[in-house]
C-alpha cells in the first residue's frame, strides 16, 4: 500500500505560520530496476493540498523528480493558535491520503 | 441529411460528456488537475512553454535556498522564497533531469510564496525557479553539483 502514515507540525513563527509536513510515498521514477531486473513502475504523488481553516490556501503539483517519502515546508500568514491545517495528496494511481494538525 | 448529421453531432455530445465526466473524476477532489504536458517535457524550454513562462525575466528577487554540492542526488533539499509582491505560483525545474518540471505550487490568498522541498537530481545542474506575478513571469537559477545521482539504481 502507497499509503503509509502522514505526519504534520504547525507552529507560530515570526508573523508566519510554518506548515511542515511528512508523507510515506515510494515515489518511483519509472526508470529504476527492481532486484530481479524489472522496470518498477511510476508510482508518485502528483497533487498536494494544503487547507487552512477548510479553505484551499496553496495547491501544488509535483512530479516523479520530487524525494521518496516527501518532506514540506510551507508558510501561511499570520496565523494563530488552534487554526486547523489539512494537507492531503493524491497519487498517479489514484490513492490519496490526508492529515490535520491545530497550530501549536 | 440534417437527421443524419443530428445524429453525429448526438453521438459526438454523448462521447464528449462521457470524458470529461472520466476526467474530472480525479479533479472533483483536487481543483487544479495535473499538468501532464509539461511535466511530461523533457527540456526546460518545452516545460516553461507549457507553464506559459518561456519569456520569464530574470529576478533576484526570487531566493533559491540549497546545497552548492549535494552528496546524495536521491535527496536535495531546496527551499525557494519569492519576494515579488503578489507572487501567485512557484514552479521549479532541475534542467538536466530526464522531466525537467519538479513541482509547481499555486499560493492563495493566506499563504506565502515559500516551499521547501526535497527533490531527486539524476546529475549536476541548474535549477531554476520561475515565479509568476501579476500575468509576468521571473526566474532564477542555482546551480546544484550532486556526486551521486537520484535516479535509477
Amino acid at each position: 500500500m502507497a499509503a503509509g502514515p502522514m505526519k504534520m507540525r504547525a507552529t507560530l513563527g515570526s508573523g508566519y505560520t510554518d506548515v511542515r509536513v511528512l508523507m510515506s510515498h515510494p515515489m518511483e521514477t519509472g526508470q529504476r530496476k527492481d532486484a530481479s531486473g524489472k522496470i518498477v513502475p511510476l508510482e508518485f504523488i502528483q497533487n498536494v493540498t494544503v487547507k487552512l481553516n477548510g479553505r484551499t490556501v496553496i495547491e501544488g503539483q509535483i512530479s516523479q523528480a520530487v524525494s521518496r517519502n516527501p518532506v514540506f515546508s510551507f508558510r501561511l500568514k499570520g496565523g494563530a493558535k488552534g487554526d486547523r491545517i489539512e494537507v492531503s495528496w493524491l497519487d498517479n494511481k489514484g490513492e490519496t491520503n490526508k492529515t490535520e494538525a491545530a497550530v501549536a | 441529411m440534417i437527421d443524419r448529421r443530428r445524429r453525429i453531432l448526438k453521438a459526438a455530445g454523448a462521447l464528449a460528456g462521457g470524458l470529461a465526466a472520466g476526467l474530472l473524476k480525479p479533479v472533483l477532489a483536487f481543483a487544479a488537475a495535473w499538468n501532464k504536458e509539461a511535466f511530461g517535457a523533457k527540456t526546460p524550454a518545452d516545460a516553461l512553454r507549457s507553464i506559459g513562462a518561456a519569456a520569464a525575466a530574470p529576478s533576484k528577487d526570487i531566493l533559491i535556498e540549497a546545497p552548492q554540492i549535494a552528496e546524495n542526488g536521491a535527496v536535495v533539499p531546496i527551499e525557494v522564497l519569492s519576494n515579488i509582491p503578489g507572487t501567485k505560483s512557484i514552479a521549479v525545474l532541475i534542467e538536466k533531469n530526464p522531466f525537467p518540471l519538479a513541482a509547481r505550487f499555486d499560493f492563495m490568498d493566506g499563504a506565502l510564496p515559500f516551499v521547501k522541498v526535497n527533490v531527486k537530481m539524476g546529475e549536476s545542474s541548474d535549477v531554476r525557479v520561475v515565479a509568476e506575478a501579476g500575468g509576468k513571469n521571473f526566474t532564477a537559477t542555482k546551480e546544484i553539483k550532486v556526486t551521486i545521482g537520484g535516479c535509477g539504481g
